[in-house]
């Protein structure tokens, strides 16, 4: 966790307005306050980690990112922030396109589900697989549309998605993925982070 | 109701020019303060009541010897803790608690001005208290809070003083008043209009009061307050004191023997006509409206940070309506959280213990202020 958020915040630049999408408790908004700038919003579904948020004095707002993020400006954002939380979502799709304009940059991290040991559990094991990253079983998991890096990596090139930066995350192991690298990285690392502008 | 209560006053003597055109000037505000102000005047919080509150938010209430309104949320050691902030709040004009209202007493007649009294708005309340805080000498309030009108009260005060408050919480409440919320005024108003007592307003010039038509308006207004599941939960079909019905029109039901009870209380404490002219402000406001049909502009001016609270189970000022405000400031970037409070309590919600508002609330309000002082040095 502090590694994505240490990687995050150095995305960001000082003072500037960002928007946490999904902010679940608000410990990557704290440390980002901490740390890079206090112009901090949060957008969160559950009511109670809303709660836990706004106890802690962070500006949050209850809300799906699906029908919420219509009420922000164009480009009312310096980043907008979605965290391990882009497989949640009825319609991925929608979603990254109401981030890109809500935001000038969006940094997306996915947790990656073409990493070699989500890939033993079901090749060897046959089932669903259960890491670390995804705690879930395959009847109660609130991820509805699981990717791999690679899987983002073309779909941004796809929709004509700029990606200024795109970093690879094993245990602590920092590296940047390229496209010779891309099917190395997409088995190797248990997080994908992406820095992109529509 | 304009009963010799030892009450904080002061008279405003700038003249105030009403939004119904007329102008009052040498007025009284009636108003309550706890806790102290600090040396640097940073810690005032001004709580706005709502319809049939006043000026007594905490401990006992001298009238109804009963406890301030807002018990639960302000005092020492609560929500707004009153060890900590200074806590300020005025009774509404139109009120009867003191404030300049139908029941204050005409100097030059010697009687109650009665329907004499100019129709007031929810804007002409917050610019009365406005003089209070300016008689108090408090540049900048730390914050303004309050529930239903209080909120609107809220929303009108950032919007008429963009830089006098550093935090507004409005709590329940809505920035325009619906056809729905209309309609059960009016239901009010005309029970207490259709009372052979209320001789068109002028009740105590013959020792009258039209008790029978308040009280039915309380009643109906505080089912609106309250939501189906609560009162299903709470009363169900039970009988009053009785094992059968009893065939005739005595309150057979449990459910009609508390609405009685709360409407013959409510005549005790407040007056007929100030019923009338506050829903009537209620009713007028229409804060968009204001700013040309965009909400927005209410508060293009202002640095204020937002905390708007909704109710689950609250019908009257829903959650949709309340959302309306979120967008609104969200559209214009300004700074606004957000949360609906999981309640069956209704919109009564924010005056009754509900343990996840008062900690929410009060965990709110107390990082916030830590965070704006330690910013300032």
């Amino acid at each position: 966790m502090k590694e994505e958020f240490n990687i995050i915040s150095n995305l960001i630049e000082e003072n500037t307005r960002v928007l946490d999408v999904g902010c679940g408790n608000g410990d990557l908004m704290k440390f980002l306050q901490e740390n890079k700038t206090k112009d901090i919003r949060g957008l969160e579904i559950s009511k109670e980690k809303v709660q836990n948020c706004l106890s802690k004095g962070l500006t949050v707002i209850e809300g799906n990112a699906e029908s919420d993020l219509k009420q922000f400006p164009k480009s009312s954002f310096d980043y907008v922030i979605l965290s391990q939380t882009l497989q949640a979502f009825l319609n991925p799709e929608l979603v990254i396109n109401e981030l890109l304009k809500v935001g000038k940059k969006v940094i997306v991290t996915i947790p990656n589900f073409g990493y070699w040991r989500v890939r033993l559990q079901l090749l060897f094991k046959g089932t669903m697989p259960v890491t670390e990253n995804l705690p879930h079983e395959w009847y109660n998991t609130p991820n509805l549309h699981m990717c791999t890096i690679k899987d983002f990596y073309n779909f941004c090139s796809s929709k004509n998605i700029k990606i200024f930066k795109s970093i690879a995350l094993k245990k602590s192991r920092i590296s940047e993925i390229n496209k010779s690298n891309l099917n190395y990285k997409n088995l190797d690392s248990h997080l994908g982070i992406f820095l992109i502008e529509s | 109701m304009n009963k010799n209560i030892d009450t904080k006053k002061i008279i405003i003597s700038n003249p105030l020019k009403l939004d119904c055109g007329k102008e009052i000037n040498n007025f009284p505000i009636a108003y309550e303060t706890y806790g102290e102000l600090n040396s640097e005047k940073s810690n005032a919080i001004l709580v706005f009541h709502a319809l049939t509150g006043d000026q007594y938010v905490s401990g006992k209430n001298p009238i109804t010897n009963k406890d301030g309104w807002w018990s639960y949320v302000v005092g020492e050691n609560k929500p707004i803790d009153t060890n900590k902030f200074f806590v300020i709040c005025a009774n509404v004009i139109g009120g009867c608690m003191g404030s300049y209202g139908p029941s204050t007493i005409n100097e030059s007649t010697g009687k109650q001005i009665g329907t004499d009294f100019p129709i007031i708005t929810i804007n002409d309340m917050v610019n009365a208290q406005y003089e209070l805080i300016k008689y108090l000498e408090i540049e900048k309030l730390f914050a303004v809070v309050g529930g239903s009108m209080g909120g609107m009260q809220v929303l009108q005060f950032v919007a008429n003083f963009p830089d006098k408050a550093k935090l507004a919480i409005p709590i329940a409440c809505t920035s325009s008043h619906s056809a729905q919320n209309i309609a059960f005024n009016e239901l009010g108003r005309q029970a207490i209009m259709a009372d052979s007592k209320w001789e068109n307003g002028f009740y105590s010039n013959y020792k009258l009061n039209p008790d029978k038509g308040l009280a039915v308006a309380r009643m109906a207004a505080h089912i609106t307050y309250l939501s189906e599941k609560g009162l299903q939960e709470k009363f169900g079909r039970k009988l009053q004191d009785r094992d059968s019905l009893r065939y005739g029109f005595e309150a057979d039901f449990q459910i009609e023997s508390y609405l009685r009870y709360q409407g013959s209380v409510f005549v005790d404490r407040f007056d007929a006509n100030s019923y009338l002219y506050i829903t009537r402000a209620m009713d007028y406001f229409d804060l968009s409206k204001q700013y040309k049909g965009n909400l927005s502009g209410a508060f293009k001016e202002t640095k204020t940070k937002f905390f708007v609270i909704s109710f689950t189970s609250d019908w009257l000022y829903p959650t949709s309506e309340n959302r309306e405000i979120v967008i609104a400031l969200n559209s214009i970037g300004a700074d606004v959280g957000f949360v609906e409070i999981e309640s069956d309590k209704g919109h009564d919600s924010f005056l009754l213990d509900v343990p996840s508002f008062l900690k929410t609330l009060g965990d709110y309000i107390n990082s916030t202020y830590k965070v704006i002082n330690e910013r300032r040095i």
